[in-house]
């Protein structure tokens, strides 16, 4: 298992070459889903505000 | 929010072939001579729920080929006669090299699709392809520079091949750049995609370049149409590590796809209807 992690005496190079691999394509599968839920949420308040509008909107129709 | 197997506003099970949609867009589509299919598929509601379905199994099958070819690629594959075990940083550098070329092709036939068609879901391809392409021309840049250095004694060399590759990032950083420097999205890509094309020269240069101009770097070693120069031991694990990074390629997209036609139909009906259906 050492001789393995230790890869010929090239471990230096080896397994930092695989962490950049790994790291670099996790931000770009993990990335969109966090803009993603930004903009979801961003979504939802624009319409809850647009409903609490047109609903003062209305009241204040009856109240005149 | 609407399930497999539940019958939605947009014709369920409608992208089967030969079968005309009860779409009312799709009236007068009987007689084209694109599937219906594509039609069916370019409109964005109907790209949303498919990609959404296809992907999870496009990311399963990616990481089941992923362990396959790093097994055989670490484990089984015979350290090299010249380079040792420095020479398995292969697995990963070669098919992240063929994924930057290949990215930049599908970009550049999605932004085709944009400025000819003028098709959304074409922008959004062309436009989400381009963070991909260049976080796997990072991979490769920084994983030959961790290759370069025990193999010829420096990270980096201004050889063809390497500086070739570094046009190739910085071609994608421009695409990005100039789709962020519009106000109006839809212009931007369409400008971007027009960069695109153009910095499509560059492709041949990348590939041809270790037989065009004499350099540090190491000439192909795997050869489609013919023999290759690797010995079988060290050939699958690297092909079937290309599988898996195009499988990701395609889980990725259609995922980026989806935030990307979320964000611009962002005052559609449909998204208003998924956006607030998933809250509870």
């Amino acid at each position: 298992m050492t001789q393995f992690f230790a890869m010929g005496g090239y471990a230096v190079y080896v397994w930092p070459a695989y962490a950049v691999f790994f790291i670099v394509l996790a931000w770009d599968w993990f990335a969109p889903a966090l803009r993603r839920r930004r903009l979801t949420r961003q979504l939802r308040g624009r319409i809850a505000r647009e409903r609490t509008r047109s609903a003062r909107a209305a009241r204040a129709e009856v109240t005149t | 929010m609407l399930r497999n197997g539940q019958a939605g506003v947009v014709g369920e099970r409608a992208w089967k072939w030969g079968r005309v949609p009860e779409h009312p867009g799709f009236r007068n589509m009987s007689r084209s001579y694109v599937p219906h299919f594509i039609h069916w598929l370019g409109s964005p509601p109907n790209f949303y729920r498919f990609a959404g379905n296809v992907r999870p199994w496009l990311m399963a099958a990616a990481l089941v080929c992923a362990v396959i070819g790093l097994y055989g690629g670490l484990v089984l594959a015979p350290p090299d006669y010249q380079q040792g075990d420095a020479y398995r940083i292969i697995f990963i550098h070669v098919p992240s090299a063929w994924m930057s070329l290949f990215i930049y092709a599908a970009m550049a036939i999605a932004g085709l699709v944009a400025l000819v068609w003028r098709v959304k879901l074409a922008e959004v391809i062309a436009m989400e392809c381009a963070p991909i392409g260049a976080a796997f021309t990072l991979i490769t840049l920084l994983t030959g520079s961790l290759w370069g250095k025990p193999m010829w004694g420096t990270w980096w060399t201004w050889g063809a091949r390497l500086t070739s590759e570094l046009v190739l990032f910085f071609l994608y950083l421009g695409v990005i750049g100039l789709y962020n420097a519009f106000e109006d999205r839809r212009r931007g890509a369409r400008a971007a995609s027009l960069l695109a094309l153009v910095g499509i020269v560059n492709l041949p240069i990348v590939h041809y370049s270790v037989v065009w101009w004499n350099t540090l770097h190491q000439g192909s070693t795997v050869n489609l149409f013919g023999h290759s120069s690797i010995a079988p031991s060290m050939l699958w694990p690297l092909l079937v590590m290309a599988l898996a990074t195009h499988l990701y390629f395609f889980a990725s997209i259609l995922g980026r796809a989806r935030t990307g036609l979320l964000s611009l139909e962002s005052g559609k009906q449909w998204v208003r209807q998924l956006v607030t259906d998933t809250s509870r």
